[in-house]
């Protein structure tokens, strides 16, 4: 089994974020960029199957859409233990071209279990995944937090509405992972940061690709109102104020 | 031309999602000055559909195939599909959740139609196609605009109110081509979570943090769960000790919800606490810290030891309700 996982480069979740050139620009200043939480978990997850003889995973590669910068973050999945790399050269835009460049780049490799992230922590878009299985013309299976293999059989986890199903889909296939996948992410040891500086990364040029949306402008919400704070010792205060003022009980 | 939305059922039965997914279509399809159709997969009596009416839909195109009785991504985006290109639709709705998730984005590769994710409201603008939605899980709105002829948007969960309209629609039983090459998954084994409310599905959400200081200490937050009819949820430390039950963490990693009261006992409040609850309408914290960040976030809080403040409201809620 070939595993590749698609890695978004995102801003630490504890980034204040910052708008510049009239709102319509992140500002990128200080911001420490991390590999997105859910990839990282999709990464620990293959890594644990490669580990486990009986899955026989033969290698596991990652690939992000972006640009040289997008470099620190890859070598960081390098070092916690993927094998090798591919980076398209492009700007990320949306998720529709993040994820036919990664169509076109893979197209003729042969993955057999392509790993997406169910969002990325920026754009909250929860697209790439669906997208690039459309476009490989490949089945999908989404919020998966389970992914097991054995005599070469994959069933994966899948949550639903209050429930969870187990389903069983032939390879190749794109899983868009969630919480659950793994428990908790691998970090890189000294030897693998080593490692990391070896491995490679294959730099692909990009393809010319339709823009269907663009991102206009950006807003930042309004501060709330003040907290109203009720005497612990008159808890009846606070529910005559939600059941008249807020109305939600 | 129509605006199509693609409404969900459990078991037969539509939900208020599916209903407030129908509204927002409905609205969008009077701006554009066009009808709704609303498409429906599934075993769905003619009663339940004609429910979808009362909310805005002129049409109802009802597929029940029994190919089709478990959700197969790429065979559901296929018929979908099939359906957008017979009513010439080019614009088509979903709601932002899994099942929403698994389908849209595929529909949007294959029909090239720009796709807005987890839209709050109506489009500002029809020319541009302008949208909002939340950025950097929450910390920020953007306006995304839609450059395609076809345009799909999901919906944010409890973002859109009911409006109700009170059409007769026609209903229009489908035979879509389903060859079965193209179901490729299958399901081995369905799990359900019985008996209780769904966390995502919640008006009310109980939620406790590590200030709970013990998974012994959990019977108030069910009690007041129970007589509130709410969902119990928790903070990410508290599952992954293994206190409460995975699918019950909020967060940035975990659930994103958006009730219309979330209440946190015991919780700092995060940022990626509060990436998965800012939207919800309401918020009370109860917390020993007055200096807790969720105080930030909260509408009514109180400073105070959650053990001691749970009896009380539960005795306080049992009696607003029973008078
Ligand atoms: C990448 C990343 C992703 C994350 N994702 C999530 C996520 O999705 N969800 C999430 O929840 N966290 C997430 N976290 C963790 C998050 O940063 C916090 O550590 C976590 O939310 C804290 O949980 P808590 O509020 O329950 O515990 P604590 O921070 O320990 O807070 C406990 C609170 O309880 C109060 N308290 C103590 N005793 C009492 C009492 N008797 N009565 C009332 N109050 C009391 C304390 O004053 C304190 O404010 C993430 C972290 C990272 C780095
Ligand atoms: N620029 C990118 N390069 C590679 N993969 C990406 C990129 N952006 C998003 N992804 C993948 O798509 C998932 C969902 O992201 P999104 O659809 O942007 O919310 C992420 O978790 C990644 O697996």
């Amino acid at each position: 089994m070939k595993i590749l996982i698609c890695l978004s480069n995102v801003p630490d979740t504890t980034t204040k974020v910052k708008f510049v050139d009239n709102n319509t620009q992140l500002d990128k200043t200080g911001i420490q960029w991390i590999i997105n939480p859910w990839d990282e978990l999709a990464l620990t997850r293959a890594l644990e199957l490669k580990e486990d003889a009986d899955a026989s995973v033969e290698s596991i590669t990652v690939i992000t859409v972006g640009g040289k910068d997008s470099e620190t973050t890859i070598r960081k999945a390098l070092a916690i233990g993927a094998d090798d790399a591919l980076r398209v050269d492009a700007d990320p835009g949306d998720a529709y071209v993040v994820a036919s460049q990664i169509a076109e780049a893979i197209k003729d490799k042969g993955y057999d279990i392509i790993l997406c992230g169910i969002e990325s922590s920026d754009y909250n878009s929860s697209l790439v995944g669906g997208m690039l299985s459309e476009l490989l013309n490949i089945p999908s299976i989404s919020a998966v937090s389970g992914l097991h293999i054995s005599n070469n059989e994959v069933t994966l986890d899948r949550d639903i509405d209050g429930g969870k199903e187990v389903v069983s889909a032939p390879t190749p296939f794109v899983a868009v992972v969630q919480k659950g996948i793994a428990a908790e992410p691998r970090i890189a040891s000294m030897r693998g940061i080593m490692m990391a500086k070896k491995k490679p990364i294959d730099v692909i040029a990009p393809q010319s690709v339709e823009v269907l949306t663009e991102f206009a402008g950006y807003e930042l919400p309004q501060s709330k109102a003040a907290c109203k704070i009720i005497d612990p010792e008159n808890v009846k205060e606070l529910v005559d104020l939600l059941r008249n003022e807020a109305k939600v009980i | 031309m129509s605006v199509l939305v693609f409404t969900e059922n459990w078991d037969g039965q539509f939900k208020k999602l599916s209903f407030e997914l129908v509204s927002y279509a409905s609205k969008i399809a009077e701006m554009l000055n066009t009808t709704t159709t609303a498409v429906s997969i599934g075993n769905v009596g003619d009663s339940e559909l004609n429910k979808l009416g009362k909310y805005g839909a002129d049409k109802i195109i009802s597929v029940s195939d029994n190919k089709l009785v478990n959700l197969d991504n790429q065979a559901y985006t296929a018929v979908i599909a099939e359906l957008a290109e017979k009513e010439g639709a080019k614009t088509i709705i979903f709601s932002n959740n899994n099942v929403g998730k698994a389908l849209a984005p595929r529909l949007s590769a294959k029909l090239k139609a720009g796709l807005v994710s987890g839209a709050i409201k109506v489009p500002g603008t029809i020319d541009p196609f302008t949208l909002t939605k939340k950025v950097f899980s929450g910390k920020a709105f953007a306006s995304v605009i839609i450059k395609s002829e076809s345009k799909i948007i999901t919906l944010a969960q409890n973002s859109f109110k009911l409006i109700e309209k009170n059409n007769t629609p026609s209903i229009e039983q489908y035979a879509p081509q389903v060859s079965d090459d193209l179901i490729k998954t299958s399901i081995k084994n369905v799990e359900k979570q019985t008996g209780k409310v769904i966390l995502t599905d919640a008006d009310i959400v109980v939620s406790g943090g590590r200030g709970m200081k013990s998974p012994d200490n959990w019977g108030p937050i069910e009690e007041l769960a129970e007589i509130l009819g709410a969902a119990t949820a928790c903070s990410r430390p508290v599952s992954d000790e293994g206190w409460r039950p995975h699918n019950e963490h909020t967060g940035q990693t975990g659930k994103i919800i958006a009730p219309n009261l979330y209440f946190a006992f015991g919780i700092s409040g995060a940022i990626q606490h509060l990436a998965g609850i800012s939207s919800s309408k309401f918020i009370v914290a109860v917390n020993t810290d007055k200096e807790a960040p969720i105080f930030e976030a909260a509408d009514y809080g109180i400073i105070g030891d959650a053990l001691k403040v749970l009896p009380e409201l539960i005795s306080a809620v049992k009696e607003v309700k029973s008078s």
